[in-house]
């Protein structure tokens, strides 16, 4: 009796799964009613002239555009520009964020020296550290990438030093029984339970990277979407508003789904609850 | 007679909180032998996992002395396995490797020793598998594996099989006792079923609550392989019963506060 289940239980281990299952092109297709049905309605709506085509263009016009800025107005270089600017900064703030985690994690004098004063900066708005970063080092790149730095910094620190704390004392003396030495103990236990944590603030940072990336392009810059948003703004070219305010959403997203992909593929082993 | 792995003379722990002192366990003397396989055996709060803890190392605030093969136990070592109750596996590695543990499966020889050993406790083709696609039994099958690649002298057990149900625990302990035979390891194992004590057990010590002393030693006569049907062993199991309820009556008389 037990060799057979423990016979399925390595079938199910060692199955493959193609690219795209069958249920997973459910899951694309359950995710995509909402945004899909709104634009239909959207584009119903602006037909019919219920819409002020000023206010609210139709999807189709906002395409188009979408269309010509690709063609004629170097979209691809804006794009360019500010994936540049997030990733950089993201590497930045994020990378520190990280390593003052996992310094405050390990160590509880550090934590008691660095965290409320880590906490602090944590509260300040990006609107009201933006000028300061201006005055000190102008409207270059060193300011916006010190902006988006500053945002990213944060959601990885907490959760890093998070994940530390959380790890299971069991394991801990599961580790001295087998005399794990200090390098392994935080290479086999620490850090790989820490991960999900890790993870959460990658996700965070990323996301809070984007949003510091058009403030500090609309602020003042020459390049970027979110200069494109900022410009057309002030020329009330609202479809250009509407396309660059989507590739934020887009980029957004595929990012998200960027780090959620390898998330998964790094932490196979958790068990979860994946929603009834 | 054969060598004395483990020696416990006049053995006191004392927990100490902020309002109380409470004597955990007195005056414990008991004598282990190279290979030899015990059985403690106790009500809840006699202080068996903790006689446990000291001799792995991981409690050293106690008096008295405690020896394995003639030096003092001032902290855990790789000579000292310990099976928990759960199987403690580390999820986020696959069985070869949570055996291997800090050891690298690059090295030929650890990869052969882990699954020579994966062999032993009977999961071969789950090598690959994590934690999460175990039952109970095979998890903590995984973990006796564990401890047993550091080959220790002594390998002491805090109720593994207590979260198992009964088929799956009595192929555990005929899978415990063939390796005991194929690796001579000294085993101390603590429980709390009757049964597996006078089942696994070459002698049963017998431990009492408040404080958590030893009440007796029986010696189990009855050769491996056992069978729990037997007479022999029906008897034997009888006469651990009586003095188990004498534990019992006792610790009701002294414990009369509750």
């Amino acid at each position: 009796m037990v060799s057979t289940i423990e016979k399925n239980i390595q079938v199910a281990t060692h199955k493959r799964q193609p690219l795209i299952s069958r249920v997973q092109l459910r899951k694309i297709m359950l995710g995509a009613i909402l945004p899909v049905g709104l634009l239909v309605i959207w584009e119903f709506a602006g037909r019919q002239s219920y819409l002020n085509p000023l206010l609210l263009p139709m999807p189709s016009e906002i395409y188009h555009e979408f269309i010509y800025l690709l063609q004629h107005g170097g979209l691809l270089g804006h794009l360019q520009v500010s994936t540049g600017r997030a990733l950089t900064g993201f590497l930045v703030g994020g990378g520190l964020g990280l390593l003052a985690g996992i310094l405050v994690g390990f160590s509880y004098k550090s934590e008691k020296m660095l965290d409320p004063s880590i906490q602090m900066l944590r509260m300040l708005p990006h609107l009201a550290i933006a000028p300061l970063f201006i005055l000190w080092f102008g409207f270059g790149e060193t300011s916006k990438l010190l902006l988006i730095a500053k945002g990213s910094f944060f959601p990885l620190y907490v959760n890093t030093f998070l994940g530390i704390r959380s790890m299971d004392r069991k394991l801990f003396e599961v580790a001295n029984v087998l005399q794990f030495n200090k390098w392994n103990l935080v290479t086999k236990l620490i850090i790989p339970s820490a991960l999900p944590n890790i993870f959460l603030g990658i996700r965070l940072s990323l996301g809070v990277a984007w949003l510091g990336l058009v403030v500090a392009e609309m602020m003042g810059s020459t390049t970027g979407i979110g200069f494109l948003i900022n410009d057309a703004r002030a020329m009330a070219m609202i479809s250009t508003v509407f396309v660059g305010i989507i590739i934020f959403a887009v980029l957004g997203k595929l990012s998200d789904s960027l780090v959620l992909f390898i998330e998964r593929k790094c932490l196979r082993w958790q068990q979860n609850f994946r929603g009834g | 007679m054969s060598e004395r792995a483990l020696v416990i003379e006049r053995l006191n722990k004392i927990f100490t909180t902020p309002n109380e002192r409470v004597v955990a366990l007195r005056e414990i003397d008991l004598q282990v032998k190279q290979g030899e396989f015990i059985t403690v055996i106790g009500p809840s709060g006699c202080g068996k996992s903790t006689l446990l803890k000291i001799v792995a190392g991981l409690d050293v605030e106690y008096d008295g002395k405690v020896e394995l093969n003639g030096q003092q136990i001032k902290g855990p070592s790789l000579e000292k396995g310990f099976i928990f109750q759960e199987p403690r596996l580390f999820p986020w590695l696959t069985v070869e490797k949570n055996i291997a543990g800090d050891q690298s499966l690059k090295d030929p020889k650890v990869r052969g020793k882990v699954h020579e050993l994966i062999r032993l406790v009977k999961l071969e083709g789950f090598e690959k598998a994590y934690p999460k696609e175990l039952s109970g039994g095979m998890a903590q099958r995984v973990s006796i594996a564990r401890a047993l690649l550091r080959k220790p002298d002594i390998l002491l057990l805090d109720e593994p099989f207590g979260a198992l149900d009964a088929f799956t625990r009595s192929h555990m302990q005929e899978v415990l006792l063939n390796i005991w035979e194929t690796n001579k390891t000294t085993m101390i194992f603590v429980t709390h079923d009757l049964d597996e004590a006078v089942f696994l057990g070459q002698r049963v010590v017998i431990m009492n609550p408040r404080p958590g002393h030893i009440k007796s030693v029986l010696p189990i006569e009855l050769s491996f392989p056992r069978k729990r049907s037997s007479l022999a062993f029906q008897e034997m199991r009888r006469t651990v019963l009586n003095e188990f309820e004498k534990v019992e009556e006792e610790s009701y008389t002294v414990g009369a506060g509750i």
